[in-house]
């Protein structure tokens, strides 16, 4: 599938977190699948190599040999995401990572998100910051769900976090990034990588959020409730290597009028 | 005895240990965490692992979410 020309592109470089090196910029979510099987082919179409699940009390009782997530979606092969999806306080996200770390046998990369309030989801910075600290201080690797405040971004990097990741806008609501300046002042202030986390709706959001310099985007509904989720991953991995692709190519200027491409020398009338 | 097993109430027999509890509950094996009030009782450690009445015990695993 790869066009001819691409070969001739001089190599990116690769997205590294935590020491290891991604091919994909593209990181999904696991949630809102009609079944493991969708959930699997739509991660296979989509690219991606880091993959979010969310950690909650086993179903007892349930038939034991049902297919487990992890089964579908390998620690060999996928990088594990664990999120603190649902946490509304620092002590229990701190409480979720360290399950975390004891269910993956001592992975330690988490996405710490810490939300504020239902309505919004929008994330408690206050309490974001408590638990980041902590969990570094625990030795967690931190990738932080934020709001997209330059300064505050810039804070939870010089506490040791090793990925920003501000909304695009309220998780789930599909909204597109609706705070450029924003992303951009915070990848531009930043010496970790900046990820879109949250807010993605269709593919030229994703795009965008790659032409602002981002490193990477994180995303799960937009793929999952999309009539076809695996055509749409499918596009969102076409969309993040465009965007990045625009982004290192350097767009063109914005001009306020035209300006002609076709030469005006040579014109016979 | 009477333990809070993910939030309800679970009999199991006194001297129980984690492992124990999860071989009842034929979850062994499984990639699975255990937490007994709020502290996590490591995998190496289930064997040995005393449960006791009244304990709050967490079994968690992954699920879809983003």
């Amino acid at each position: 599938m790869t066009h001819p020309a691409d070969n001739a592109l001089p190599e990116d470089k690769p997205l590294v977190l935590d020491g290891r090196t991604y091919q994909s910029r593209l990181l999904v979510g696991t949630g809102q699948y009609r079944d493991l099987a969708e959930t699997g082919r739509a991660i296979e179409a989509s690219g991606a190599e880091i993959v979010t699940v969310a950690v909650r009390r086993t179903n007892l009782g349930q038939n034991p040999d049902e297919p487990n997530l992890l089964d579908v979606i390998s620690p060999e092969r996928y990088t594990i995401l664990p999120n603190t999806a649902g946490c509304y306080s620092a002590k229990d996200a701190v409480r979720t990572c360290k399950l975390a770390r004891e269910l993956l046998d001592g992975h330690d990369l988490v996405k710490l998100e810490v939300l504020g309030e239902e309505k919004t989801l929008y994330p408690n910075m206050t309490e974001t910051l408590v638990a980041a600290e902590e969990l570094i201080n625990d030795g967690f690797k931190v990738m932080v769900y934020c709001s997209d405040d330059p300064l505050l971004a810039k804070r939870l990097e010089e506490m040791g976090c090793i990925a920003i990741m501000p909304l695009g806008a309220p998780i789930g609501s599909g909204l597109g990034i609706q705070n450029r300046y924003n992303i951009r002042l915070i990848v531009e202030n930043a010496q970790v990588p900046v990820l879109v986390d949250a807010g993605v709706g269709t593919a030229s959001d994703a795009t965008i959020a790659m032409e602002l310099g981002c490193d990477g985007v994180l995303m799960n509904t937009a793929i999952a409730q999309a009539r076809d989720p695996i055509r749409m991953a499918n596009a969102m991995r076409l969309a993040i290597e465009s965007g990045r692709d625009a982004w290192l190519a350097g767009r063109m200027p914005k001009k306020l009028y035209a300006s002609a491409s076709s030469p005006l020398d040579g014109t016979f009338f | 005895m009477n333990i809070e097993l993910n939030g309800e109430a679970y009999e199991l027999a006194d001297q129980a240990t984690v492992a124990t509890l999860l071989d009842a509950l034929a979850l062994h094996g499984k990639r699975l965490a255990v937490e007994v009030n709020e502290d996590i009782v490591p995998r190496s450690q289930h064997a040995e692992f005393r449960l006791q009445a009244g304990d709050r015990v967490e079994v968690v695993h992954a699920i879809g979410g983003g």
